[in-house]
């Protein structure tokens, strides 16, 4: 069993959602971290969940990027285990500079609850390992600004580093304009940082683990995570540098 | 004269001045005649309504706590109780539609939580004018953005709800939000100021100039000066909500909590008096205590504010401590403010000196109670000589079906619910689309179906047969999802009580929820009354709205309204008449609401929901539909365009029903349902109707890839869900 970290903002909203799937779905251990608290080493893995931290008035992740925290989840990152940042965690991940590229606001200018379609890009990551690239998940998404921004030499770095772990498709797999739900540049949906340990995703596999709920494509990225802890063989030391 | 001026500018009356000043034995001053108007307002004080809402059954073996609180409560086995309620937010959402429906939103999530319980699903019933008016468009853009922007950041998800157009609302939207909590059944708090001496504690955001009057606001009429009452309107913050949320629910764990009540409309007066009526008790409060927002607040003006986020509680004394430190986690506003005591007076004190000083009774039992004279409408006169046989029967009924389904009435309502986080919480299993919504209860078997309803079309052309409907439908929506109707709130919108004509409508169509609710065992354990939905002497159609929620013991047993299987049976259950009164068909054809609307015989609506339910139990079932708006046709496509694409139907109809196929097909006839099966069951399902004495007809097989009912509707099952998914979208587009 492994020992999950899910950080806790004041407007955290999913944070329940985290608990009820890495608890009773994947029978993990799971513990809430107060933002203002300190000492992530007992984890194996950290997860920022969705949620409108600080109410996100400001631009989403804004204000939660300057909490202590931070810094916590920037040193667990450095010894190479794995942070996935959901939503509203991913937004503040890359508000953090953890990973590269801005969000704005949906290019529809509307909150979007849905089921989209995502496309597996890496299956080399602790978060992928269990997919394969091209596989499809259907899975929902949630939010106002999830329009991914980023410069073009950005983009053309997370291309030639496969650092791309998702992009919105459609049922069959192609990526197009029409299969974009949000906007967002190259149909990014998750990303991850240079060393591949910091994921963030925009959809919500917590909220499809469980067959009631209308899919379970979520309950891969849970398994990845689970399988690479088990196979990582103690905490490599990865130096995770500002993208 | 003067404080008599005063009075009668706070909407009181010359007699219900009277009646303080002989009371009190002295003239009241500013600020008292500010907490009496709010209080004895027809949103405070129901003085028209009440004598009429006694007829409503509010009890039941599973009932906790029906009306008088801040919401009701009942009981769903495994220790566990779901508090739930419905409010209207209609006069500030039509003056800041935004704000208004976001503030609607963030009240009654604090009557939920004031009472112990978590909040975990919200709904909300909305009514708009004349689609085509650019008015509407940007009432519907900014009340559905206002929902969106505060259920979504708070984190709970708004799982369903309804939305219909007509011109009756075009100077008066209705915005009627419901929301359920669960809890323990031996951790439900109450708003009591129990136990003298205990300290008062005020918490939450601080207190400003806004929202002063809101109350006031919400029990007069609009005219053309509307928007001058803009600054009556409060502002959300649902971030604070979220963490007063938090916060609340980290203090009832720790047993100092003795009472407690959210600061809803007339704020701070409203929940201290309130609070100390229900202990019996009174309450002492120090003004310059409460923190406030602006500088040289007067006790007039803290006391009315309605600044939203706030709560009142009373704790053990001695436990400031434990309470503070929760608060200051959160960052959140605190402050002893005063105490409870023995008086039965509220008393407000600034710098030492009385500012206000009144018995607790005169602000909230003796608060006026009118029998106001009802007259039947005439209106109603020109109404029941309407004659079926003057619709003339359409050249082509495909084309009248697709105008059906793109109207705003019946298209879907997917650009609405897609901009609600509907899945926050990870509970939703059947969301928005379906005959009700289903939440499961984590760690149970358990699912709480819910669903709202009303037709105010059926309403205006009878108001007790409306208002039974409403109540029917929502039962009958429940059984289609598989769940056992338990109880109701309701939200009942009409005119101005002073004009016996919208009395007469009130009383009929309380006369109708109250046979509905005691024939189907549905209690109604919370609700409000919103009066003066009127602009200019123009009022809104009827509309009662009910919300009703059902428990589905096992999970597994759930329903939807979508087909599932190729070759499955389409089998309709009731009897379908000529029925064309308030239909949508009549609307799409003449332009008009004339006639009588259907009939309900409750005893067959309780049978046909007896059936429904042992046939869900069986497990035989593969969809089950209610029949609504745009009968049959409509019930039939709905089934088809499943969230996992459309599925076609072969449809064949005796014609041993001996109608006009126009009401076979858009009749909108009660007490149907529309199922689908696997052949083999079928002499199961004929059984059990049989058992109960209700019609059933095998209509169809669920088949290809045409909507096809035999010498009546041909066209391709793409086609039609085209016109359906898209209308809602176009018609709102194309005004933009």
């Amino acid at each position: 069993m492994f020992n999950f970290g899910i950080i806790l903002f004041p407007g955290s909203n999913c944070d329940h959602d985290c608990y009820h799937a890495i608890s009773n779905v994947f029978k993990q251990s799971c513990e809430y971290i107060w933002h203002e608290n300190k000492g992530l080493d007992r984890f194996d893995c950290i997860v920022i969940p969705g949620g409108f931290s600080y109410g996100d008035y400001l631009r989403t992740g804004a204000v939660a990027r300057f909490s202590p925290i931070m810094r916590e989840v920037e040193n667990f990152a450095s010894s190479g285990k794995p942070v996935i940042g959901i939503c509203n965690g991913f937004q503040i991940l890359v508000e953090t500079g953890l990973l590269p590229g801005a969000f704005i606001k949906n290019s529809t200018t509307k909150f979007i609850c849905k089921w989209v379609n995502i496309r597996v890009e890496n299956n080399s990551s602790p978060f992928t390992n269990l997919l394969n690239v091209g596989d499809v998940l259907r899975i929902p998404i949630a939010h106002a600004e999830g329009n991914y921004f980023a410069t073009e030499d950005v983009i053309s770095k997370l291309k030639d580093n496969s650092l791309i772990a998702f992009k919105y498709c459609d049922e069959e797999g192609i990526v197009s304009n029409s299969s974009n739900p949000n906007g967002s540049c190259e149909n990014i949906a998750g990303l991850m940082n240079s060393e591949g340990n910091i994921l963030g995703m925009m959809p919500h596999p917590e909220r499809c683990s469980e067959e009631i709920l209308g899919g379970t494509d979520g309950k891969s990225i849970f398994e990845s995570i689970i399988s690479w802890l088990k196979n990582s063989t103690g905490s490599k030391q990865i130096k995770t540098g500002r993208f | 004269m003067e404080n008599l001026q005063i009075a009668l500018n706070h909407g009181l009356s010359t007699q219900e001045y009277n009646k303080i000043v002989n009371k009190l034995g002295r003239e009241p001053n500013l600020t008292e005649i500010g907490i009496l108007a709010a209080m004895w307002s027809e949103h405070c004080s129901y003085k028209s309504s009440k004598i009429h809402l006694k007829r409503l059954p509010t009890k039941g073996a599973n009932v906790i706590q029906g009306p008088g609180e801040n919401a009701g409560i009942v009981d769903i086995g495994d220790e566990l109780c779901v508090i739930f309620k419905m409010e209207s937010h209609n006069h500030p959402s039509f003056i800041e539609p935004y704000q208004g429906a976001a503030t609607g939103v963030g009240g009654i999530l604090r009557d939920i939580f004031t009472m112990g319980a978590r909040p975990i699903a919200l709904l909300n019933s909305l009514r708009f004018g004349d689609p085509k008016l650019p008015k509407t468009r940007y009432l519907v853009d900014g009340v559905v953005s206002g929902i969106a922007g505060y259920g979504n950041c708070i984190g709970i998800p708004t799982v369903g709800g309804e939305v219909y157009f007509d011109e009756c609302y075009n100077g008066n939207p209705l915005i009627n939000v419901f929301a359920l909590g669960i809890t323990k059944k031996n951790e439900i708090f109450r708003g009591l100021a129990r136990g003298v001496a205990n300290p008062v504690i005020y918490v939450g955001s601080k207190t400003g100039r806004d929202g002063i009057h809101g109350a006031v606001m919400a029990s007069e009429t609009f005219t053309k000066e509307a928007e001058e009452k803009r600054p009556a309107v409060q502002v959300g913050d649902p971030f604070t909500e979220k963490l007063l949320l938090e916060s609340c629910l980290e203090l009832f764990k720790t047993g100092i909590v003795v009472g407690i009540q959210d600061m809803g409309a007339a704020g701070l007066t409203s929940s201290s008096t309130e609070m100390a009526n229900r202990a019996a008790n009174g309450i002492i409060i120090d003004i310059d205590k409460v923190p406030r927002r602006e500088k040289e607040m007067t006790p007039y003006e803290i006391m009315l504010s309605e600044s939203q986020e706030r709560m009142l509680i009373v704790i053990k004394k001695g436990n400031e401590e434990i309470a503070e430190r929760i608060f200051r986690k959160w960052n959140l506003d605190f402050s002893v403010i005063g105490e409870v005591t023995e008086s039965s007076d509220l008393r407000i004190i600034e710098n030492s000196d009385i500012m206000a000083d009144l018995p607790i009774s005169l602000i909230t039992e003796e608060a006026p109670i009118y029998k106001r004279p009802s007259k039947k409408p005439a209106y109603l006169n020109n109404m029941k000589n309407f004659d079926i046989f003057s619709i003339p029967f359409p050249n082509n009924l495909d084309s009248i079906f697709l105008k059906i389904l793109s109207s705003p009435t019946v298209s879907s309502k997917r650009w609405i619910f897609e901009q609600y986080d509907h899945m926050v919480r990870t509970n939703t299993v059947i969301p928005p689309g379906s005959d009700a919504s289903i939440i499961r209860i984590k760690d149970t078997n358990k699912a709480i179906a819910i669903t709202t309803n009303c037709n105010s079309r059926y309403c205006y052309l009878d108001p007790y047969t409306g208002s039974a409907i409403a109540v029917a439908e929502s039962a009958r929506n429940l059984a289609c999802s598989g769940a056992k109707p338990l109880a109701i709130t309701d939200c009942l919108n009409f005119g101005n009580p002073e004009n016996p004509e919208i009395m007469w409508q009130f009383k009929k169509s309380i006369e109708g929820l109250a046979q509905a609710a005691l024939v189907l065992n549905t209690p109604v354990v919370s609700g409000n009354v919103s009066f003066y939905n009127e602009t200019e002497g123009v009022a809104i159609f009827p509309t009662p709205t009910v919300a009703m929620i059902g428990l589905i013991e096992d999970i597994r047993n759930h329903l939807t309204q979508w087909f599932e299987k190729e070759g499955d049976r389409i089998v309709l259950l009731g009897e379908t008449k000529e029925e064309f009164g308030g239909s949508e068909y009549q609307k799409q054809i003449q332009g008009t609401v004339r006639g009588k609307p259907p009939q309900i015989d409750l005893r067959a609506e309780s049978a046909l929901i007896h059936t429904l339910l042992e046939a869900s139990q069986t497990g035989i079932l593969h969809s089950a539909h209610d029949l609504s708006e745009g009968g049959l046709a409509t019930a039939i496509s709905e089934s088809c365009f499943t969230p996992n694409g459309s599925i076609g139907v072969k449809i064949k109809i005796n014609d041993n029903m001996k109608i006009r196929n126009d009401a076979i097909l858009f009749s909108e006839s009660q007490s149907r349902a529309l199922v689908s099966l696997e052949r083999k069951n079928i002499p199961i399902l004929d059984k059990i109707t049989r058992e109960y004495g209700v019609k059933m007809s095998n209509i169809g097989v669920v088949e290809g890839d045409r909507l096809f009912i035999e010498n009546m509707i041909d066209i391709p099952i793409n086609e039609g869900y085209n016109f359906w998914s898209s209308g809602f979208e176009r018609i709102l587009n194309s005004y933009a």
